[in-house]
Parts: C-alpha cells; sequence; structure tokens
C-alpha cells in the first residue's frame, strides 16, 4: 500500500518537475521566449545621424539608400573579433566578385576616442577596398548604436586601458533601406555569402 | 608544404631542448604546439593576437598558466565571447589545464594570446618567440609566424 502510494507521489513529482522544466523551456528559450526587446534595427530611413568616412566625407544613413547596404561596429583598438570580422567580409566580397561593388559595405567604430579618421583610414586599407571606415563624435556614434538596436560598453583592462564590448553581428539591408537580415558572430562561413546575395537581390524580389 | 615541415622539425628540436632541459617534469614535456601564427599589428599601441592549437600528448593532466614573449610586456591568454543577441566582449581566461590527449584550440573569435603592450610593431613576414609557461614549472617555446592584418589562419 506504502509502496504503491510513493510510486503515485514519485510519478505526480517527477511529472510536476518535467512541466516545470518544459514550462521554463518554453519561456526561455523556447517558442514563448519573449523578442529580445527592440532588436530589429530600424529601417536606415528612420536612422539620424551624422558622422564622417574615412575618406573625410560627411556621411549618414541617408547615404546608403539605393543599394544594398552590410553594416557592422567595432574598433580598431580589438585584437580579435574586430580583424577577424574584417578579414571574414573581405572574403565573403571576394567570393561575391562584382556584385560586391554594388554595395555599401560600413564599419563604424564604437570607440571614437581611438578611432580617429587617419586611424580609420589606415585600418580598412588592409582589408577589402569595398570596406569603408566611419566615426564621429560620441553622441553620434551613439545614436547610430541605437538605430541599429545595437550595443557597446567601455571597459577597463588592467594597465589602465579598455576594451569594447559591442554587438559583432552584421547587419544587412536592402536597396530601399530595410533590414534584410543579420549574420551573426559564429555563424558559419557558407550561410553568409548566400545571405549577402539575398539583400543584393531583395529589392528586385520584394517590389510587389 | 616544404616550409611546415621544416618548420614542425624546428619545433620538434625546440620541444626536445626544452624536455631534456627539464627531465623531472611531469606532463609539460609532452605538450606539443602546432600550428601557431598571429597577426601584424598597426604599431605597437594596439594590442597584438596569436593563436595555436596546445596538444597535451602525455599521460597527465598539464595547465597552462602563462605566457612570456619579448615582443609584449603583458601577454595573457584572453577569451572572446559573444552572447545571446551578438554582444561579444573579451576577459582573461585565468588557467587553462588540458587533459591527457585532449588539445586546446586558440583560435579567432575564442581563446587567444592577447599580446599587450608591444614593444615593437608586429611586422608581417616576421616571427617571434613564445614561451608557454606550465604549473609544474615547465616551459614551451614556440616561433609565431607574424601573416598580414587581414589574415584568416595559419595558412595566411
Amino acid at each position: 500500500m506504502q509502496r504503491r502510494q510513493l510510486l503515485l507521489y514519485g510519478a505526480a513529482g517527477a511529472g510536476v518537475l518535467g512541466l516545470t522544466l518544459f514550462v521554463g523551456w518554453w519561456r526561455v528559450d523556447g517558442p514563448g521566449a519573449p523578442e529580445p526587446k527592440g532588436q530589429r534595427p530600424l529601417p536606415l530611413s528612420a536612422m539620424e545621424f551624422r558622422l564622417t568616412d574615412h575618406e573625410e566625407n560627411e556621411v549618414g544613413p541617408g547615404n546608403l539608400i539605393g543599394r544594398p547596404t552590410m553594416v557592422f561596429f567595432g574598433f580598431t583598438y580589438c585584437p580579435d573579433v574586430c580583424p577577424t570580422t574584417l578579414s571574414d567580409i573581405s572574403g565573403w566580397l571576394e567570393e561575391l566578385g562584382d556584385e560586391a561593388s554594388e554595395m555599401n559595405v560600413v564599419f563604424i567604430t564604437v570607440d571614437p576616442e581611438r578611432d580617429t579618421v587617419e586611424a580609420m583610414a589606415e585600418y580598412v586599407g588592409y582589408f577589402h577596398p569595398a570596406i569603408r571606415g566611419w566615426t564621429g563624435p560620441e553622441d553620434q556614434i551613439s545614436r547610430a548604436v541605437e538605430a541599429f538596436r545595437a550595443s557597446y560598453e567601455r571597459v577597463p583592462t588592467e594597465g589602465g586601458d579598455y576594451t569594447m564590448n559591442h554587438t559583432a553581428s552584421v547587419f544587412l539591408f536592402d536597396a530601399k533601406g530595410e533590414l534584410v537580415t543579420m549574420i551573426d558572430y559564429h555563424e558559419p562561413r557558407e550561410f553568409a555569402v548566400p545571405k549577402i546575395r539575398r539583400a543584393l537581390t531583395e529589392d528586385v524580389e520584394g517590389a510587389t | 608544404m616544404v616550409k611546415k615541415l621544416r618548420y614542425t622539425n624546428a619545433l620538434a628540436v625546440l620541444l626536445t631542448v626544452a624536455g631534456l632541459s627539464a627531465p623531472a617534469l611531469a606532463g609539460s614535456e609532452d605538450v606539443v604546439v602546432e600550428n601557431a601564427w598571429s597577426r601584424a599589428s598597426i604599431g605597437v599601441n594596439r594590442p597584438g593576437a596569436a593563436y595555436m592549437t596546445v596538444r597535451n600528448t602525455g599521460e597527465d593532466a598539464v595547465t597552462l598558466t602563462g605566457l612570456a614573449t619579448p615582443l609584449a610586456m603583458m601577454p595573457e591568454i584572453h577569451e572572446s565571447k559573444t552572447n545571446s543577441v551578438g554582444v561579444s566582449s573579451m576577459a582573461p581566461a585565468g588557467e587553462i589545464t588540458i587533459e591527457p590527449g585532449q588539445s586546446v584550440a586558440l583560435e579567432p573569435g575564442g581563446l587567444h594570446a592577447m599580446l599587450m603592450k608591444l614593444q615593437e610593431p608586429m611586422t608581417e613576414g616576421e616571427n617571434f618567440p613564445l614561451t608557454l609557461t606550465f604549473s609544474d614549472g615547465g616551459k614551451v617555446t614556440v616561433e609565431v609566424p607574424i601573416l598580414g592584418i587581414a589574415a584568416r589562419g595559419p595558412e595566411g
């Protein structure tokens, strides 16, 4: 009798535990997970910020409309993630060949204190020639990051220096300035180029 | 291919020398460092990064505790991480234990030898020595080739 009761309790307990885990999964990682707050960038046409490119031209989101666009954030004092992203992108652009010349490719620094126009010019010079480097006053950088629903944060390091945490995803927009998709930092290479091709053709397919 | 072989031989000699000079060590003499590479730097103000695979061919776990190189005053193993919303950050990785037969990859976007306070610019085509220190007191020195800034791996 007691044993049967024990079994019953055990089964009920396991059931409750299972249900709790399932509900937890559903709400945290599963289909019930809340959309990360404001994660989708604004269309380029709704963004407002003024920056300077590495050739000292005044630039803003308006300059990007009319051609498909790839945008990413970083800083030139970044030893690992940023050169990796820039060399990955250079590789994708090489793979796209002539198609790449139809795109805007913009690297926006999150560290304007150290990334002056000259610093950006020198840095982007080592990568694919299509890559433009944008910098500017802190408040404009902050507006740009906010418009992309990205984030950045200055983090002090030992020895009085600092590093920047920042969104490492690559944003892809069509020629009308609407977000097509994003390429995550750890996404396999073979997914990236097809995604870029989608951004390149979206304005044609998407025209209704 | 020939270049790679020569490099492997040089490494073997280095490792043998390291092994002979400290015969009482337990573990670190069985460490093999492969495919080391780094990217050139712009000047000396920006930190550099070096990558490699550290393999423990022995029967005891080994713990990598530190780095040393004449190239940089503050070489440290750091780890880059990207969280669920795509934000990348970087922090010192601390000590790294490698179990027997296992290896640890220092590669872009993950663990890397962060070379802070460069003493001279990292120039493409040159090499620099990097010494890995283990908890048993053993040291393994590897020559790290400096590739272009836009290099994606040990092959360039």
